[in-house]
């Protein structure tokens, strides 16, 4: 990869780290009161259904969680396993899209 | 008089350590007890050093599992349990004993661009530059290094990746890029960044704990990122 992919993708796990931040509190505090208030699966359902605003929140969660991953395993697979080059980057884009894809069924189950 | 138990590394990558006892002494340091060694009890120990007063960068060892420039070392500090060990620096090849081949830890420094390149000719007048101006400060926290090669055997990066340029051609990477004289900005810019350069480091921080100048290469690696990320994002990378 050319040193200025490397740099963006650098920048790119910053700004999705940023994000994750904020978006895995606000997930946790959201799974926390749900439980305390002893929502059932079809009470949740009926307030993620149709809701643009949840769908909004978990489709940049998403997105955080498909740039960060792989860019933080392609170090590890570098590092720990001298794994380098085009074939470890063309995976690791294989398994973003892979997780993109296996989030985004999770997101519109709850908002179709 | 009390005895210290000293044991030392012996060969190159293959080899053994060997126990001496040393005589101690007030303020012994630990390159006191390698060269008693060396001079007393076994001649043909080879070791490295110069100025005796941290300042050459040439004597630094591992002394019991951890790299230090030995002449400004005590013993006091460092003994545990009335023993010492001593190695050759990690990360390096050994030559023998304690002498290491340090001829990949300064071309990491060519690599890294780590030589100043100016723009004036001679028919130029002195570059003026205010010592209080933020990047002359960066310079000064980091212009004092002397090569002495703790920080690089000390860097958990280095062994995981024998490319990675280390914390040592970075951080005099970083004194070239705040340096307002240099010209040759992007281009080092390009050759310290990515996989081999500053975007590997994991900011462990064992560098700037063990740097007997007390220079913080980790923060200079942190700063030649923001760099490269902005000439990256601007086009020019």
């Amino acid at each position: 990869m050319s040193v200025r992919g490397e740099a963006l993708l650098w920048a790119a796990q910053r700004a999705s780290a940023a994000l994750l931040a904020l978006c895995v509190a606000v997930h946790l505090a959201t799974m926390i009161y749900a439980v305390h208030a002893g929502l059932g699966a079809a009470e949740i359902l009926h307030r993620t259904r149709g809701n643009a605003l949840w769908l909004g929140f978990y489709a940049l969660f998403l997105l955080a969680v498909a740039v960060h991953v792989p860019i933080g395993l392609r170090a590890v697979l570098g590092e720990w396993l001298g794994w380098r080059g085009r074939s470890r980057d063309a995976a690791l884009a294989a398994f973003a899209l892979a997780l993109a894809w296996l989030g985004a069924r999770a997101i519109l189950g709850v908002f179709l | 008089m009390s005895v210290l138990r000293v044991r030392v590394w012996r060969g190159s990558a293959e080899g053994a350590f060997q126990a001496f006892e040393v005589p101690r002494h007030a303020s012994q340091t630990v390159l006191d007890v390698v060269t008693h060694i060396q001079r007393v009890l076994e001649p043909t120990l080879a070791y490295r050093f110069a100025c005796r007063v941290g300042m050459c960068g040439s004597c630094a060892m591992t002394v019991n599992g951890v790299a230090r420039w030995t002449c400004r070392t005590h013993v006091d500090k460092v003994a545990r349990g009335g023993a010492l060990e001593i190695a050759p620096l990690a990360n390096l090849p050994v030559i023998r004993d304690l002498v290491t081949d340090m001829r990949e830890f300064f071309d990491k420094w060519a690599r890294a661009k780590g030589q100043f390149s100016g723009a004036r000719s001679r028919a130029d007048d002195f570059a003026r530059v205010a010592p209080q101006s933020p990047a002359r400060q960066d310079v000064d926290a980091a212009i004092e290094c002397i090569g002495c090669g703790v920080c690089y055997s000390s860097c958990d990066v280095v062994a995981w990746n024998p490319d990675y340029l280390g914390p040592a051609a970075l951080n005099r990477a970083w004194t070239l890029e705040r340096d307002e004289r240099d010209a040759a900005r992007v281009e080092r810019l390009r050759a310290v960044a990515g996989d081999a350069g500053c975007h590997a480091c994991h900011t462990h921080m064992s560098c700037s704990e063990r740097c007997p100048q007390r220079i913080s290469p980790t923060a200079g690696i942190a700063g030649l990122k923001r760099a490269a990320t902005a000439a990256a994002l601007k086009g020019e990378l």
